[in-house]
C-alpha cells in the first residue's frame, strides 16, 4: 500500500516542473493576454545578477568548511562526541553524516552512499541515515547564499535556530526509525 | 579557519588543508555560475506568474498561516508570494526551483528592512523554516540509493521533517525575543 502511494507521489513529482513551465506562460498568454516573452526576459535578467552577487559569500563559507573537513578537525569532534552520544542511544555509525549534513550537501550524500554500501539499504543505519538526509538541510550553505544575496552581514538568531531545527530533525530520525523500523 | 590550520599542522594534513581551500574557492564559483541558467529560467517564469496574478491567488489562500509566521511583513507585500512559492517548491522536493524563489523572497524582504546589514525577524523565520526542510517528496538521490526500501523512509522522513520544522518555528520565535539577538537600535532615530 505504502509502496504504491510513494510511487504515485514520486511519479506525480516528475510532472510538476514541465507542467509549471508550460502552464504558467499558457495561463498568462491565453487567459490574461499579457506579453509573456517580454516578461520572461525581464525576470530572467535578475538570475544573472543574483548568481554573481552570492559568489564572495559562497567562497568564504565553502573554503572555511572545506578546510575544516580536510584538516581532520571534524574527525576530532567526532571522536570527542561519540562516548556522549552512545549514552543517549545515538548510533556512532550515523554520527559523521549528522555532523556533515549542515555543512555540505555533496559531502553528506557521499557519507550516506557509504553507509548504504557498507551496511546495505535494509540496515537500520542506512534507514536512519536516509531519514536524516531527507529531513534536514545544508544550513550553513543556505544561510550563506540567502543572506549573501542581499548583503546581510549580521544574521542574528538564524544560525542558532537553524541548528536547533537540524538537531531535532537528526534526533527524531534516529528515534523514529528505531521505533518504527527495528 | 584558524582551528583548521592548527589541527591540519598537528595532524600533518596541512597540504590537504591548502588544497581544500583552493578547491572549494573554485567550487563556489562553479556553483554560482551553474545557478545562472536555472535562476534565469525560474525567475523569468515567476515574472509571468506574478504579472498574471497567479502568485496573488496562492498567497491569499495561505494568508492565515503567513500572517502568523511573518507578522512584520505587510499582508499584500510581494515577499509573501515568493516565500509561499519557495515553501511549496521545497515541499514538492523541487530544489532547483526553490533556490531562485527563496533568493527573490530575500530581496523583497530586504526592501522593507530598515538596517540593510542586519537580518530582520521575518528573514530569520523564513530561513529557519527553509533549513528545516519541509519535504513531502524524497530527494531523487535518496530514492536511487535506497531502492525498494525508499518507501519505509518516506514515512519516517515526513515525521522527522515535521518535528524539525516545528522546532524551527518555536526556536526562531523564542530566540528573536532574547536580548542578545535584538537589533541594535542606537543608530536609528
Amino acid at each position: 500500500m505504502i509502496d504504491q502511494f510513494v510511487q504515485v507521489i514520486n511519479d506525480f513529482a516528475r510532472y510538476i516542473i514541465p507542467l509549471l513551465l508550460v502552464g504558467i506562460p499558457f495561463y498568462g498568454l491565453v487567459v490574461k493576454k499579457i506579453k509573456v516573452y517580454e516578461l520572461f526576459v525581464e525576470g530572467a535578467k535578475d538570475g544573472f545578477t543574483i548568481a554573481i552577487r552570492i559568489i564572495p559569500y559562497l567562497v568564504a563559507i565553502l573554503v572555511a568548511i572545506g578546510m575544516f573537513r580536510a584538516s581532520g578537525a571534524l574527525d576530532l569532534v567526532l571522536a570527542g562526541l561519540s562516548p556522549l552520544l552512545s549514552l543517549i542511544g545515538f548510533p556512532t555509525e550515523n554520527l559523521p553524516l549528522a555532523l556533515m549534513r549542515p555543512l555540505s550537501g555533496s559531502g553528506s550524500l557521499g557519507l550516506l552512499t557509504d553507509l548504504v554500501n557498507t551496511h546495505g539499504p535494509d540496515s537500520l543505519y542506512a534507514k536512519i541515515g536516509a531519514t536524516m538526509f531527507g529531513s534536514t538541510e545544508t544550513t550553513f550553505y543556505v544561510l550563506a547564499v540567502y543572506f549573501g544575496s542581499v548583503g546581510i552581514l549580521r544574521s542574528r538568531h538564524a544560525i542558532v535556530a537553524g541548528l536547533i531545527a537540524d538537531t531535532v530533525g537528526i534526533l527524531s530520525a534516529v528515534y523514529i526509525c528505531r521505533f518504527l523500523l527495528s | 579557519m584558524f582551528i583548521s590550520v592548527v589541527v591540519g599542522a598537528l595532524t600533518g594534513r596541512i597540504d590537504a588543508v591548502t588544497e581544500a581551500a583552493i578547491d572549494m574557492a573554485k567550487t563556489a564559483v562553479e556553483i554560482a555560475i551553474g545557478l545562472i541558467g536555472i535562476m534565469a529560467l525560474w525567475l523569468g517564469t515567476m515574472k509571468i506568474a506574478e504579472k498574471s496574478g497567479l502568485i496573488t491567488i496562492i498567497a491569499k489562500g495561505l494568508r492565515p498561516i503567513t500572517v502568523r509566521l511573518f507578522p512584520d511583513v505587510p499582508e499584500d507585500h510581494p515577499a509573501i508570494g515568493s516565500i509561499v512559492l519557495n515553501m511549496a517548491a521545497n515541499i514538492l522536493g523541487l530544489g532547483n526551483a526553490a533556490t531562485p524563489l527563496g533568493l527573490k523572497a530575500m530581496e523583497e524582504l530586504q526592501q522593507i528592512n530598515p538596517n540593510k546589514d542586519t537580518a530582520t525577524n521575518a528573514m530569520c523565520t523564513f530561513l529557519a523554516i527553509n533549513t528545516s526542510s519541509v519535504q513531502l517528496i524524497l530527494p531523487a538521490t535518496v530514492v536511487g540509493l535506497m531502492g525498494t526500501y525508499a518507501s519505509e523512509i518516506f514515512i519516517t522522513t515526513i515525521i522527522a521533517t515535521s518535528m524539525s520544522t516545528i522546532a524551527a518555528i518555536i526556536a526562531v520565535k523564542g530566540l528573536e525575543k532574547l536580548k542578545r539577538f535584538q537589533i541594535e537600535t542606537e543608530n536609528r532615530q
